[in-house]
């Protein structure tokens, strides 16, 4: 019961600034609502026991990616000219296709996913305990490609960065 | 009841409290050790030996007027320094000022909280505490804290790395992110991690002064380029809050030095047997002493060095203590898949 409605407040919240993220004018007020509702998405995370996730999520997104958006919100210069208008519709066309292939992937998800039963096999396999051990051994052993991948794939974006940035090197 | 609600109430108003009065006299220490470094007296009218002084500091502080500049971004400038106090002070929640003790009877642990992820709280919750910085210089509309906050948050991001890696080192020795188990491996070790991961030690000792924007990183406060830094447009309590921001991280620091390196509760040399006598002391007064130490020479090192360079700082952050962090870590690492 209790934990149903902490469940319900922290999405609300969540789902709050999430609209005020996109409908608020001022960018850097934007970017701020931002670290808030990644905020409230760590206290989810710790509502359902992931407290390894919930301070990584504060760690790294509210406190590290969020500030370099804020530092070029406010060194780009935003009041720039308003750009050129071809189809005052292009946007709200785009937003609607985004928007159905979110719906698309939701349905698919409930279809599929409700369908089965969720697999504990994973569970019962893990030798140690505490959060950090679990999401350590996990990521080591069944997600160790995946993992791999994605390091590859930030390095790769790390290098282009510098690339790009030092010409002549 | 009492067990679930009461008690943590409690601990957590006393370490608040005392907290708050920590950082009023820090302001005290640091003008009288300031003062005894340049053969003055320091303040010396309040009170004996000035020792009421920071009671009339918060009394002048909170009676000033509290001006808002008109063409400032009003909600962002009134929320600036509260997000630099607050991270500064739920840091206490994980911080253990001693193990159980019994207490009119009852069990009563001296520490608020101890998570499973402790040392990953300290550091998440610190890097929130930056935005405190960046916004005060945004919203002030201003060009001099403006420069002041993206000068501090860049040195803020860049020492965060090499004081992260340097935990990460110490995680590894103690095999736990527990604050309460790193001292416990302490104890187990018979050794005051200072003493294992010596390198570590200083870069985390460097790294906090910088992070807590103190001398000789003070760059983000350099009054002859910057007319102050980013609080100059603040006045009055919003002015104060600041100040008590930055004394409340070095007390953080401080702590959190004492609890990873120097044995948090532990009495010196905790393995030799012969000088157990020093255990009639309780234990959060040893932690409390080897905190007032690092205050001391945080202060010692304000009065002593000189003002490093902006790029001199970068330099130092990324150049030496990074790798150096790396190299440290690596070798540990290696070390502990020797012994295990």
């Amino acid at each position: 019961m209790g934990e149903a409605i902490a469940f319900y407040t922290i999405a609300a919240f969540v789902l709050g600034f999430a609209v005020l993220v996109v409908s608020t004018k001022d960018t850097v007020h934007s970017v701020l609502f931002l670290v808030l509702d990644f905020l409230f998405v760590a206290a989810l995370y710790v509502l359902l026991g992931a407290e390894f996730l919930a301070a990584i999520q504060v760690l790294v997104y509210a406190g590290g990616i969020v500030v370099l958006y804020l530092f070029v919100v406010m060194l780009v210069n935003l009041k720039g000219l308003p750009e050129e208008h071809r189809d005052p519709h292009r946007r709200t066309k785009l937003g609607l296709g985004l928007a159905a292939a979110v719906l698309v992937e939701l349905g698919a998800i409930f279809a599929s996913g409700y369908a089965r039963p969720v697999p504990q096999v994973a569970e019962a396999a893990i030798p140690v305990v505490g959060n950090t051990e679990e999401v350590g051994w996990l990521l080591y052993t069944n997600y160790l490609i995946p993992f791999e991948i994605v390091s590859m794939l930030l390095l790769v974006a790390m290098i282009g960065a510098i690339v790009l940035a030092k010409r002549e090197l | 009841m009492i067990d679930l609600f009461i008690i943590p109430l409690l601990k957590i108003a006393i370490v608040l409290n005392a907290t708050l009065v920590g950082v009023t006299y820090m302001v005290l220490l640091e003008r009288k050790v300031i003062a005894w470094a340049q053969s003055r007296l320091g303040p010396m009218r309040v009170g004996p030996h000035g020792i009421l002084q920071p009671v009339a500091d918060a009394v002048k502080l909170m009676i000033k007027e509290d001006i808002t500049p008109v063409r400032v971004d009003r909600w962002v400038f009134t929320a600036a320094p509260i997000i630099s106090m607050v991270p500064a002070l739920i840091v206490y929640a994980v911080i253990p000022f001693g193990p159980e003790v019994t207490l009119f009877g009852r069990e009563v642990t001296l520490y608020i909280a101890d998570i499973n992820v402790g040392l990953l709280y300290v550091v998440s919750v610190a890097s929130v505490g930056v935005y405190g910085i960046i916004l005060a210089g945004y919203a002030s509309n201003s060009k001099y804290p403006l420069l002041a906050s993206l000068r501090a948050s860049a040195q803020l991001i860049s020492y965060e790395v090499a004081v992260t890696l340097t935990l990460v080192s110490v995680i590894l020795v103690a095999g736990t992110l527990s604050m309460v188990g790193i001292v416990r491996a302490q104890e187990e070790a018979g050794v005051w991690f200072a003493f294992i991961q010596p390198l570590a030690f200083g870069i985390f000792f460097i790294g906090g002064l910088a992070e807590t924007n103190r001398s000789p990183f003070d760059l983000p406060e350099a009054e002859q380029e910057l007319t102050g830094g980013f609080h100059t447009e603040y006045s009055g309590m919003r002015f104060a809050l600041f100040f008590l921001a930055e004394y409340a991280n070095v007390i953080v620091v401080s702590s959190v030095a004492t609890t990873l390196f120097l044995g948090g509760w532990l009495r010196p040399f905790p393995s030799v047997d012969a000088l157990a006598f020093l255990d009639i002391v309780p234990s959060w007064i040893w932690f409390l002493l080897k905190s007032f130490v690092f205050l001391y020479v945080f202060v010692w090192v304000r009065a002593t060095l000189p003002r490093y360079r902006y790029d001199q700082l970068m330099r130092l952050g990324w150049k030496v203590l990074i790798p150096l962090a790396i190299v440290n870590l690596v070798v540990t690492g290696f070390i502990r898949l020797m012994v295990l």
